[in-house]
């Protein structure tokens, strides 16, 4: 799947929801062994224990993040790891190469986006007493999925 | 088959751990895995060590991974040792400034094990 990302079709809400879907599922199925699709996002409210952040420049500006609960995080690591999860620092760092994985997956799906977008190393926040903004102005693509049960948001924040 | 040595340069340590367990779901029989976080610390490691097969990520922090490539003619152990990209960055543009650079492989992140096997083991030659 690619989606030509020239002005004359670049209606973010329309063409890139599918797009970012297909990344996610992707993501969840190749590196962690697990089939997710997208659910309602009203209904599932992820928590927000960890987030992780991947920065996009260039031709597509913005931040893709990938949030869930504490308990989620670590399942999602153990997933990615096996049994060998040990400590929460690579529980960030797992969930930080997944929304590293997400963010090119996304972007190497975008046609004509070759080589004008890179993307930042990811950046994971932890702990109950904060709130994430991002300070973008354009459009906010959301995808919710559930992992064994439990949400995980992906939300891609765009500079206008 | 013989056993390869292998450097896997990734600044995330849960990759570096899954490219190793990819190797070895591909068949490929690992003597010895050496583990750096970006490319200063792999030409470090391959002053120290011989390897047969160096797996790297592009965004690093500290010295990315196309600056690595074109450095590693410095070093004279790794001389010859088949790069392979591992990376999110899969545009056509990173694809040949790696392949230009020096790299003899890319893969596009996520991937299967498959992919690892279908991308490294032509570049061993016959070391396997």
């Amino acid at each position: 799947m690619s989606v030509d990302t020239s002005a004359a079709v670049r209606s973010h809400e329309e063409n890139w929801q599918p797009v970012l879907e297909l990344a996610v599922e992707e993501v969840f199925e190749i590196m962690l062994g697990c089939r997710v699709r997208p659910t309602s996002k009203a209904e599932h409210q992820a928590g927000g224990e960890f987030t992780a952040m991947v920065g996009l420049a260039g031709a597509l500006c913005g931040v893709l993040s990938v949030c869930c609960d504490a308990q989620t995080a670590s399942r999602l690591a153990r997933r990615m790891l096996g049994d060998i999860v040990e400590s929460e620092e690579q529980v960030s760092d797992a969930l930080g190469e997944i929304c590293n994985m997400v963010a090119g997956n996304f972007k190497n799906k975008l046609a004509g986006m070759d080589g004008r977008c890179m993307l930042s190393v990811p950046t994971v926040i932890s702990g109950g007493e904060y709130e994430f903004r991002s300070l973008t102005d354009g459009d906010t693509l959301d995808v919710c999925v559930l992992f064994e049960g439990a949400p995980v948001a992906v939300q891609l924040a765009l500079h206008g | 088959m013989d056993k390869v040595r292998a450097l896997i340069v990734d600044d995330s340590s849960v990759m570096r751990k899954i490219v190793e367990r990819s190797l070895r779901q591909a068949g490929i029989d690992l003597e010895k895995v050496v583990e750096a976080a970006n490319g200063a610390e792999a030409l470090g490691a391959l002053r120290e060590n011989k390897v047969d097969l160096i797996l790297c990520d592009i965004n690093m922090p500290v010295m990315d991974g196309l600056e690595f490539v074109r450095q590693i003619g410095t070093v004279a152990n790794a001389k010859g040792v088949p790069i392979v990209m591992i990376t999110t960055e899969g545009s056509e543009s990173h694809v040949v400034q790696a392949l230009s650079a020096g790299a003899r492989g890319y893969i596009r992140k996520p991937f299967t094990p498959d992919q690892v096997k279908e991308h490294v083991v032509p570049v061993l030659g016959k070391k396997l």
